[in-house]
């Protein structure tokens, strides 16, 4: 204390601290660190925004401003300067979901698909407990179900052929069927593929990479020419039936590969821990290794997903009223044909195909983070 | 396991005995196996003897009688057979995939490397590119091209003439003043480049925008643009005669005379004489460090020496010119539509895809080697092209080989936009007239399953080639 009158001055609030100087902080900073740090990275941003204002304003143009929201035909579409012609996908709008569904038996569409909905978001989302029911449901019951909906039983609901199904609904009916299969015939692939024993192993690697070194559009050919020929002809398979068991066995054979990657991270110790507990094979595997191996492995099954619905595309080759060819086909509807007709049923599905992809891609490296959480530091 | 049971005998029953139960299994999974084969064999007989279908390959010698619009050998619907039209099919995969495969290479490293620069907005804009179109089907996309971009380009008649800037010099006038706008902005960053403050930010950013407007009024100033359709009067003089419309992209044709041998001989010579300079120069770095300019040194060689030859030759090269006749263009080259569509699609397509394999291999690279070399005094260019990208090569070779492999895979698709390929003319049209199923979608998985297999043999080998020598 004596100290402090000794002295002539002694501060005793501590002084308040100078703002960062600009350089280091705000808006100038920021733009010095990530736009101007260089005169080459300066001239990229200068070229970025050029590029940016050349094509956005058009896009916001031809989407939103010229766009014609409600016309009763092509007409108001096809005056010059018009841009996205919103009102063919409004009329078109059943079509493109249900394809020539019979428009009274529609609500047995929405109700399979909101069913599947709801049973999907049950498997899809962490805090939702009881996984298993929720998987034997979807996996078992829900096909069942699903096929009596949509096609109908004789005397109870009426039967809908399947040259009527098309649009959105067979798109995810497609790649619905396709991971429903793929999924454990891709398990018990890839388990083969890792089996001692040497002719299961053959029969696993040859199947998987034979589908994996052919294009999906020649697995579809196949089973929409072939197939018939390989069974007797009073057995021939329903005309969607055939590519929906070629996407099946293309999707497994890659199903199978994320599988085993799965299986390969396992370390050796739980193999081993569980054979030393006495548990033959397939209790291994089932108690012990699957769950394990298919949980680090649900971002790749997701993965897959995605691609799997980007490829149901392509069964339009074989004649299936997917998403893709109802847009395709719709634009040659002489009451709209239009100039911006095709361009507006195109920028339509990739709006589609995006969110839903997109959605999936996210999800999945949601829960990449979420699974890696224990390895990180 | 059999080892073990000489041993000592097992002390369980033999049912339960592993060894022999894998036996059992295997014999099941044969049996099971053997049965679909054969009923399918039989089923497949019986259909095809009762359909009429051919149950041979006599079909490939006979004649096709079909036109393919893309031919790379000779060809002719009348005297060509299905044999050939095999090949022409091959031919055309090949050629759209190996195309693509080269521009999906270039645009993923470019829009891969983008992700990760310093700079914001070109991060974010690679990253845009990356995540609209890996997630649209690409059917989607090739249709769009193919049905949206270019069908609805004008007929022949009112072509769209590609401005020939290369050919009309800008006037010395507009070259003088623009390039001492460019220097002035040079001039700019370079005088306050270690003030301190925020006095960089403003400079750089006026510096890039003088010498952006600069470079800019040089390309646009100059009176080159000639719209050639404005009066509904084709022109021919004073463009690059190069046209677009909806029956393709035509550009002139290239006419060899006597002589024209010396340019491919330079060119050989020139390619030649890089390859020796480049190893010259890496094993002068491996001794000494020192580093030469590999990259202008080839380029200026393969450029250089064919050009000096095409001049000393005396121009033995002459160009075709493509005239307006009646409906259509004559003479010149012209690029199919469908190629176009396709192999922008696919390239574009696939480039999202080799754009994150490229981040994920730049961000395997650890840390700490990017730190060494700014340590070391390289510059970020030098870092890149010395120490990061062949440690990240390792990581990006074997997926980029599936993706490769995909491209091809993917060229299938052509079919869906009427470009000729393997699928098209083969899987399509020739089985269509001959019914000969099973054996053309045998042929034709067949040669995919080649093509993946001989890619993935030589990327293998690439591959060791690359990977890291281990003490």
């Amino acid at each position: 204390m004596s100290d402090a009158a000794s002295t002539a001055f002694v501060r005793t609030q501590e002084a308040r601290s100078l703002p960062a100087p600009l350089t280091v902080r705000g808006a100038p900073a920021w733009l010095k660190e990530n736009l101007f740090s260089t005169p080459m990275s300066g001239l990229l941003t200068l070229g970025s925004i050029l590029l940016i204002l050349w094509i956005v304003p058009d896009i916001v143009r031809y989407l939103f401003i010229d766009a014609v929201w409600s016309a009763p035909d092509g007409a108001a579409c096809r005056a010059p300067g018009t841009g996205a012609c919103w009102a063919y996908v409004a009329r078109k709008f059943s079509f493109f979901m249900y394809g020539s569904y019979p428009r009274d038996e529609v609500w047995r569409v929405d109700l399979t698909l909101v069913l599947g909905a709801a049973l999907v978001v049950w498997l899809l989302v962490p805090r939702i407990p009881r996984k298993a029911l929720g998987s034997l449901l979807f996996f078992v019951v829900y096909p069942v179900v699903a096929f009596v909906l949509l096609r109908g039983v004789a005397g109870v609901l009426p039967v809908v052929e399947t040259n009527l199904w098309g649009g959105v609904f067979v798109s995810l009916l497609v790649a619905t069927v396709g991971i429903v299969v793929s999924l454990p015939l891709g398990i018990v692939l890839a388990l083969g593929r890792r089996s001692k024993l040497p002719f299961v192993k053959f029969v696993c690697v040859v199947f998987i990479e034979f589908v994996r070194g052919v294009p999906l559009i020649t697995v579809l050919f196949m089973a929409n020419t072939m197939l018939p020929l390989f069974v007797p002809q009073q057995w021939t398979p329903d005309r969607l039936l055939r590519p929906l068991i070629g996407i099946s066995l293309f999707a497994a054979a890659y199903m199978a590969e994320t599988v085993r990657g799965g299986l390969q991270a396992m370390p050796k110790g739980q193999f081993e821990g569980a054979m030393a507990l006495g548990l033959g094979y397939w209790q291994m595997m089932r108690l012990i290794i699957l769950p394990q191996a298919l949980t680090t492995v649900i971002p790749g099954i997701v993965n897959s997903f995605i691609s799997l619905f980007k490829d149901t595309t392509l069964v339009a080759i074989v004649g299936i009223f997917d998403f893709l060819r109802a847009v395709d086909t719709a634009r040659l509807d002489p009451v709209w044909a239009g100039p911006t007709i095709s361009t507006t049923g195109y920028v339509f599905a990739a709006i589609f195909y995006w969110v839903f992809c997109f959605t999936m891609s996210r999800y999945s490296q949601m829960l990449e983070r979420k699974l890696s959480a224990g390895r990180r530091r | 396991m059999s080892q073990i049971q000489s041993s000592g005998p097992p002390a369980v029953a033999w049912w339960n005995d592993p060894a022999k139960r894998g036996y059992a299994y295997q014999a099941v999974l044969l049996l099971i196996l053997g049965f679909l084969v054969a009923e399918a064999v039989n089923n497949a007989s019986t259909n095809m003897r009762s359909r009429g279908i051919p149950t041979d390959f006599s079909f490939w010698n006979k004649t096709s009688g079909f036109d393919v619009n893309l031919t790379l050998i000779e060809y002719s619907a009348a005297a060509s057979t299905y044999g050939r039209a095999f090949w022409v099919g091959l031919l055309n995969t090949l050629l759209v995939a190996s195309i693509s495969i080269v521009v999906a290479t270039v645009v993923g490293f470019v829009v891969g490397i983008a992700r990760l620069s310093s700079n914001w907005i070109v991060a974010r804009l690679a990253t845009v590119y990356v995540e609209t179109l890996r997630n649209i089907p690409l059917l989607l996309q090739l249709l769009f091209w193919y049905n949206a971009v270019l069908k609805p380009l004008p007929n022949p008649r009112d072509s769209i003439a590609v401005p020939a800037m290369s050919l009309a010099a800008p006037s010395v006038l507009s070259t003088v003043v623009c390039l001492a706008i460019a220097v002035a902005g040079w001039l700019v960053v370079r005088a306050s480049k270690s003030a301190a403050g925020l006095t960089p930010l403003f400079s750089n950013a006026a510096g890039s925008l003088l010498i952006a407007v600069g470079a800019f009024g040089w390309l646009f100033g100059a009176p080159s643009f000639t719209d050639l359709s404005s009066d509904g009067v084709v022109r021919f003089a004073g463009n690059a005669g190069v046209y677009l419309n909806n029956r393709g992209l035509i550009f002139p044709e290239m006419q060899y005379g006597p002589g024209a041998w010396a340019i491919l001989a330079a060119l050989a010579v020139a390619l030649v004489a890089a390859f020796v300079y480049r190893s010259r120069a890496r094993t002068l770095q491996k001794q000494t460090g020192e580093q030469r300019p590999v990259m202008w040194v080839a380029l200026g060689l393969i450029v250089g020496l064919p050009l000096l030859a095409f001049f000393i030759a005396g121009r033995p090269i002459t160009l075709t010119y493509p005239e307006l006749r009646g409906f259509n263009f004559n003479g010149g080259t012209r690029i199919l539509p469908e190629f176009a569509a396709l192999m922008f699609g696919l390239s574009l397509y696939t480039a999202s895809f080799i754009a994150e394999v490229v981040r994920g291999g730049i961000l395997a690279v650890a840390h700490g080697q990017t730190e060494a070399a700014s340590a070391l005094g390289l510059r970020r260019s030098q870092a890149l092209n010395l120490i990061i990208i062949p440690q990240a090569m390792r990581v990006v070779i074997p997926p980029l080989t599936n993706q490769y492999l995909n491209l091809i895979k993917n060229s299938s698709l052509a079919v869906f936009i009427g470009y000729p390929d393997l699928v098209q003319v083969f899987a399509g049209t020739v089985l269509n007239q001959t019914g000969a199923a099973v054996q053309v979608i045998a042929i034709t998985m067949a040669v995919y399953l080649v093509i993946s297999l001989v890619t993935a043999v030589a990327m293998d080998m690439f591959n060791k080639r690359m990977s890291l020598a281990e003490r």
